[in-house]
């Protein structure tokens, strides 16, 4: 291809990548002030969609994205509530499920404590291999058959 | 006694490879744990369908075991789950309630004039905002409640013959032990 055309397609690519990042979705929504949209925006980043497994709110397209970003603000707007009390409030709704960060709790201590046991597991194997006292030098008749071996082709 | 470490590694791949199996096999990722299970079934007001001007609560649902079905004309699954939900109406007594869930009125007094209409009575949720207290992330969900308005099973996804008869018919014999539910088949 010559460069014109390799040009040519590169910068559609990079506006292709353009025209995605402009489709995520926009509400058009009022905030009194500056702090109580910021405060909206983090919590809608912060929170999974419900349908979508790996987008937060703020992300989807989906309606229930929708519906949660409505919620969210009104919770944020209407009901002046504190962003722990959103968070307890689509926990009690929709589960543990809408924070991507899991809860310390019996079920997830496995989830939590694992990486820990594997550090643990780690520096035990590493201890063991250091430990390890060196190899004995080959003897002379070692040598010679290693050599035989190496060269016997 | 050396050899056998080397057969360790061997041991953690299969362990491993064990842990993942299952965990692939465990749930359908798609399906979420509901929040609502065992808990009071939330405070709502919301309007009836087909009769706006009478608004109904939480209290309407007490007093016998209710399936509550969140439905939607828009939803191709609700149309499948429709068929079962006339034959639950017609072979049992349990009582079920719809909750038309963010769809259009006309709509949906024409679905249940044209395929039948299965529920005591239907609440509608223009907005998704009972949706939203309930938990719901698409239509159909169902939700059985026993007499105090406990959830006591929920369901994402369409009712069937199968979830019918291993799933609700068990859990309303332990609610209604007094009353003869019939199985079905």
């Amino acid at each position: 291809m010559s460069p014109p055309v390799v040009k040519a397609l590169l910068v559609s690519m990079i506006l292709c990548c353009a025209a995605a990042e402009g489709a995520a979705p926009v509400d058009t929504y009022t905030f009194a002030d500056t702090h109580q949209e910021s405060r909206y925006r983090a919590l809608i980043d912060e929170f999974r969609c419900p349908k979508c497994l790996n987008t937060n709110l703020s992300g989807s397209d989906a309606p229930i994205a929708m519906d949660l970003r409505r919620t969210v603000y009104r919770l944020v707007t209407v009901e002046h509530l504190e962003d722990g009390e959103i968070r307890t409030y689509l926990q009690e709704r929709y589960g543990d499920f809408v924070l991507y960060d899991p809860p310390f709790k019996p079920a997830t201590w496995a989830l939590w404590l694992a990486p820990v046991g594997f550090v643990l597991i780690s520096v035990l194997v590493l201890l063991r291999v250091l430990r390890q006292p060196p190899a004995e030098p080959l003897s002379v008749s070692e040598t010679e058959r290693l050599r035989v071996i190496l060269d016997d082709d | 006694m050396k050899r056998t470490g080397l057969f360790v590694p061997l041991a953690v791949f299969f362990l491993i490879v064990g842990i993942g199996f299952a965990g692939f096999q465990l749930t359908d990722p798609h399906k979420l744990p509901s929040a609502l299970l065992g808990k009071a079934f939330p405070e709502f007001t919301v309007p009836l369908l087909g009769d706006p001007d009478t608004q109904v609560d939480r209290r309407a649902l007490l007093g016998r075991p209710v399936l509550v079905n969140v439905w939607a004309t828009w939803c191709p699954t609700c149309k499948a789950e429709h068929d079962e939900l006339m034959r639950i109406s017609a072979i049992s007594d349990l009582r079920l309630v719809g909750v038309n869930y963010k769809d259009d009125a006309q709509l949906a007094l024409r679905w249940l004039a044209d395929y039948g209409d299965p529920y005591d009575f239907t609440m509608q949720d223009l907005t998704g905002s009972l949706g939203v207290e309930l938990g719901v992330y698409g239509a159909p969900e169902s939700f059985l409640l026993n007499a105090e308005g406990i959830v006591v099973y929920k369901r994402v996804g369409e009712i069937n013959r199968r979830i019918w008869e291993q799933e609700i018919v068990p859990r309303l014999a332990v609610l209604m032990d007094d009353v003869d539910v019939p199985s079905g088949g």
